[in-house]
């Protein structure tokens, strides 16, 4: 029960960093019916920028919560600029292409992102110098939640409740809703569209980079290809939530935390980055849609 | 009017100019190292102007191309020097005495190749044959089948694989039995190519009715598992470090030194290809390859004239990794030695990008873009370390300036050429290879 | 079995959309031999049957039943669409879907896949049988063509071709899978009035001559007029009347359908 519990804990804390992710490719599906395969690499970027920022603050002997904060927003505002500017660059002049054409562009943008940070900084695990600070109250119960775990948390939750009700309550946010369900019908009555499109890619990014700065606080450690994998196991969320849903984002994110954390604990651990892979293709084959998806059917 | 247009365009180039350096400034000016857990930050402003200027110059550059591409619209490309090109280089083509004369050069040339420029050049083209074979194979998916699929570097898995598992298990007896080993690549071959096909239809079987965006996704996920799989069942598979000391193909019960060996694998690999282009072509021009064509274009209409999608899918599936099979097993006779490193996401894109940046569909397409993607790269070694950036920038290029490719497929067209009836039919229209 | 037991019968169809009925408890039938239209406003619910006919949709309710030459009755609701038309029934598009980048002559091609037999290995090989079945059936198509009057239009790509000539290029891709009973959704749409006429000649031609069954969707009333026997009546998604076109168009309830109330 014990061994449970921890395993479950962790599970959460996972969950939920992959429930930052897995939002921005539900939003971007939603809006333009894209796998955006390149979020991945904005998180990872978001990761790297707070890293570089960080340092350069810590060394300059600032205080630390300042730093983290710092950091941190550099770290949003940095992978926000990212992802506006790939939407622009590669998405946007393919609009009205076939759809696997914006897909192959997207590998394309993750594969420029990959090397542009491999070449220009390192190919080598770079630790985590992590700034979150420690929180007494949980020292009793350290052995299950510690303190990042806590925050990661704490942070999700947060960040979830804001988005939902800006969705919900906001003009931009009707806005956003208008243009998933018709585009075309949405720029009739006046919406937006590329601004729509481009918020989207904005409010994505920078939750894909809190998510960057937190597990890698978490795990301790920074690399070029962190944003693949953990990019991969998000879009398997958004998926088994069922693509385009928020709160299907949010669930599929805990099921797969869940998933791989008792996963590793009670089978085993080599195959820890194939649950996501084996999860992803029982849903597919089972209820394509996703947990909380709507089922489409095309119009003839 | 000019001027002001001119104006306002530099304009935008300098702040787009002023975007970038801000955007590339922590990750290309700063630079991050960690020493014993505190980051350090070091400044490479001499970095700046340059991102800058390039930022300048591209943005300009870009947008140019952008209105250039905007107003072609959705014609083909059918003007501009490489279009003429072609279309000289195939009417050229045309004339059966220059055809002849060409094929023949060119036989001549695929035929001294290893004797003339030694082995380790017939290395490095042998493994680029591996590449135009899987590039021919995944056209058959991507370009006639118009499915995505991002783990064909499992099925080339299965045919490196089976010849390495069938050396490892049953050459020892081969050995044993006094019978030259070699044997087991003629064995590996089809049998691999097969193993290949039917793992293909059976992987793809349950996933086919999916969305295209879905089916990428999720045989990307199969490529994972099943090099995961690899990697993590040592006992069988000999599991990271992988299979060693495979034989060389069997050549009349001699044992070839290094180099001829080369050259003989290096005319199997040209075989190969050959063949693989004879059977990729044939069924280009056949019933199937007529109903993948209409399948592409509209799966419902060809649903609804009672084309079995489902079916066409799988037999494109199969023959697409029946092909990687086949390159598997090439590539296990080549290397000697195979582990799971060789069968990652990445080889898989590679192969994408080979066919993306070729030509979708087109097979003159899948062999340009193959030796491309692998040549360059070789006679270029101070670039390689920028290969796969530069494999990315291409890839996006193509996509939206050049979708069809740079060797663009050439349909041929079934048009009816009999005596004119009442109506009169019209000649062939647009110009193509006419049938009949 | 008497020469009057339908060829189609849909038996209490419903289709639902989320929360949208868009066909309610709808039952009709159709003999062989005859032509019937199905009528109705925009939004009725007509191509939505023809959806659910043909396999297009699984139907939320009902059943949807054929009876071939002397044969049993079948079932094929929920069938996919494939076999529902190797049993004999095929359509067009209401929005035009022919294979826009193939030519006229391709595009008919394709209705005659199930004709043919040659898979891969045959395609490979190429033989003499193989060769002979392909020049047969460039032999069948241009046939098929002449009779819909598109041959000149033969090695035409698809999309370039004049919208009325698409939408007969339409009946003829149809009529090459050999069907029983052709299902037509708005087969004159956006033709002018000497195309219709043109048309109405074809579609009384194919059903005396190629012996096929026929079900139109059609908004033009001078050609539902002209060419059907009966009509059916479709509001809402329900059924609101049947009859010969002269009981149609006496009909209170069509006539308060059509302009509202
Ligand atoms: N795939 C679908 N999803 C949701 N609603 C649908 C779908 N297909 C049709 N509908 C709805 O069902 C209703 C009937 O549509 P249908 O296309 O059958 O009408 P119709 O009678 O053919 O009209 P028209 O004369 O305009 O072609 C409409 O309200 C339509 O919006
Ligand atoms: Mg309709």
């Amino acid at each position: 029960m014990d061994f449970f519990l921890k395993l479950f804990l962790s599970g959460t804390a996972k969950g939920s960093i992959y429930a930052l992710i897995a939002l921005g490719y539900t939003m971007v599906y939603g809006i333009v019916q894209l796998i955006n395969f390149a979020h991945g690499e904005v998180y990872m970027i978001g990761g790297f920028t707070a890293l570089i920022i960080g340092g350069l603050l810590f060394s300059s002997g600032m205080a630390v919560p300042l730093v983290l904060l710092l950091s941190i927003l550099a770290a949003v505002v940095f992978s926000a600029a990212f992802g506006f500017t790939i939407e622009k660059l590669a998405y946007k002049p393919l609009r009205e292409k076939p759809r696997l054409s914006a897909l192959i562009s997207a590998i394309g943008i993750s594969m420029i992102l990959q090397n542009v940070v491999l070449l220009a900084q390192t190919e080598k695990y770079l630790s985590f110098p992590s700034y979150l600070p420690e929180l007494e109250f949980l020292r009793p119960v350290r052995e299950y939640l510690n303190s990042t775990q806590f925050i990661i948390l704490v942070t999700t939750a947060a960040i979830m409740v804001i988005l939902t009700l800006t969705i919900k309550f906001t003009r931009m946010g009707k806005a956003m809703r208008a243009t998933a369900q018709d585009k075309h019908m949405a720029q009739l009555v006046g919406v937006d569209i590329n601004g729509v499109i481009s918020l989207t890619f904005i409010i994505g990014s920078a939750l894909a980079a809190v998510g960057g700065v937190l597990i890698c606080s978490y795990m301790g450690q920074i690399n070029y290809y962190i944003g693949f994998v953990a990019g991969i196991k998000a879009f398997v969320a958004a998926v088994l939530g069922g693509i385009g849903s928020i709160p299907g984002a949010v669930l599929g994110s805990f099921i797969l935390g869940w998933t791989e954390s008792l996963g590793t604990g009670y089978l085993s651990s080599d195959y820890e980055d194939a649950y996501a892979f084996v999860i992803l293709i029982l849903i597919l084959i089972l209820k394509p849609d996703g947990i909380l998806g709507k089922n489409q059917k095309q119009k003839v | 009017m000019e001027r002001n247009k001119l104006f306002r365009d530099l304009r935008t180039s300098l702040i787009i100019a002023a975007w970038f350096s801000f955007l590339l400034f922590p990750l290309l000016v700063m630079k991050v190292s960690v020493t014993s857990g505190a980051a350090l930050v070091r400044f490479r402003w001499e970095r700046l102007p340059g991102i800058a200027v390039a930022a300048f110059a591209l943005s300009f550059a870009w947008r140019r191309a952008l209105e250039w591409n905007e107003a072609r619209g959705d014609k083909p490309s059918g003007a501009g020097p490489i279009a003429a090109l072609t279309a000289r280089a195939r009417s050229a083509l045309a004339v059966k005495p220059i055809r002849l004369s060409v094929s023949a050069v060119l036989l001549a040339v695929v035929a001294v190749y290893p004797f003339a420029l030694g082995m380790y050049h017939t290395n490095i083209m042998i493994t680029a044959l591996i590449y135009v074979i899987l590039a021919l194979g995944l056209n058959i998916v991507v370009g006639l089948g118009g499915l995505l699929n991002l783990g064909y570097a499992a099925f080339f898995a299965v045919g490196a694989y089976t010849y390495g598992l069938l050396w490892k298990y049953a050459g020892p007896a081969f050995v044993a039995a006094g019978v030259d080993p070699g044997w087991l690549f003629w064995i590996a071959l089809p049998t691999a190519g097969v193993l290949a096909a039917v793992f293909g239809a059976l992987l793809s079987l349950p996933v086919l009715r999916l969305r295209g965006d879905y089916l990428a996704i999720i045989t990307l996920a199969f490529g994972e598992i099943v090099r995961m799989v690899l990697q993590n069942s040592g006992a069988v598979t000999g599991g990271a470090t992988g299979i060693s000391l495979i034989p060389r193909p069997w050549f009349f019960g001699l044992r070839l030194p290094p180099r001829q060996a080369a050259t003989y694998i290096y005319y199997i690999a040209v075989a190969l290809v050959a063949l693989t282009v004879f059977v990729v072509r044939r069924i280009e021009d056949s019933r199937v390859g007529r109903a993948l064509e209409a399948m592409r274009e509209d799966e419902i209409a060809c649903e609804a004239m009672g084309v079995d999608l489902v079916r066409n899918k799988l037999v494109t599936f199969s023959l697409g990794a029946f092909w990687a099979g086949i390159a598997g097993v090439l590539l296990a006779a080549q290397t000697t030695y195979i582990n799971p490193d060789s069968f990652t996401l990445w080889e898989s894109i590679t192969v994408l990008m080979a066919v993306v940046i070729g030509g979708t569909g087109s097979i003159p397409g899948a062999i340009g873009g193959a030796l491309l993607l692998k040549l360059l790269p070789e006679y270029f070694r101070p670039l390689a370390q920028y290969r796969m950036l530069i494999y990315g920038i291409a890839m996006i290029l193509v996509i939206i300036f050049k979708p069809d490719g740079l060797f663009p497929r050439n349909r041929k067209k079934y048009t009816f050429e009999g005596a004119p009836s009442e109506g009169g039919a019209s000649p062939a229209a647009d110009g193509q290879e006419a049938r009949r | 079995m008497s020469a009057t037991d339908p060829i189609l019968e849909i038996d209490r169809l419903s289709m639902i959309f989320g929360g949208l009925r868009a066909i309610d408890d709808v039952s009709l039938h159709i003999r062989e031999g005859e032509i019937c239209a199905l009528i109705g406003p925009n939004g009725a619910g007509k191509t939505t049957i023809f959806n659910c006919i043909t396999g297009v949709y699984r139907p939320t309710e009902g059943r949807v039943t054929i009876r071939r030459g002397s044969g049993q009755r079948e079932a094929i609701q929920g069938l996919k669409p494939n076999v529902i038309n190797r049993k004999g029934l095929a359509r067009t598009f209401q929005n035009i879907r022919l294979f826009g980048n193939m030519t006229v002559l391709e595009n008919v091609m394709i209705g005659r896949h199930n004709a043919l037999a040659a898979g891969v290995l045959r395609a490979i090989a190429r033989d003499a049988a193989t060769r002979d079945e392909e020049e047969r059936l460039i032999d069948d198509c241009r046939r098929i063509l002449v009779k819909m009057r598109l041959d000149p239009f033969i090695n035409e790509t698809a999309r370039n071709l004049p919208y009325g000539a698409q939408r007969r290029l339409e009946i003829a891709r149809a009529l090459a899978t050999d069907p029983f009973l052709l299902l037509l959704d708005e087969p004159v749409a956006g033709m002018n009035p000497h195309e219709t006429k043109e048309l109405e000649e074809t579609i009384n031609l194919i059903r005396d001559e190629e012996k096929v069954t026929i079900l139109l969707i059609e908004h033009d009333m001078s050609l539902v007029m002209n060419v059907s026997e009966r009509i059916y009546v479709l509001d809402y998604g329900r059924l609101i009347a049947e009859g010969t076109p002269d009981e149609i168009k006496g009909n209170p309830e069509v006539i308060k359908a059509y302009l509202g109330e």
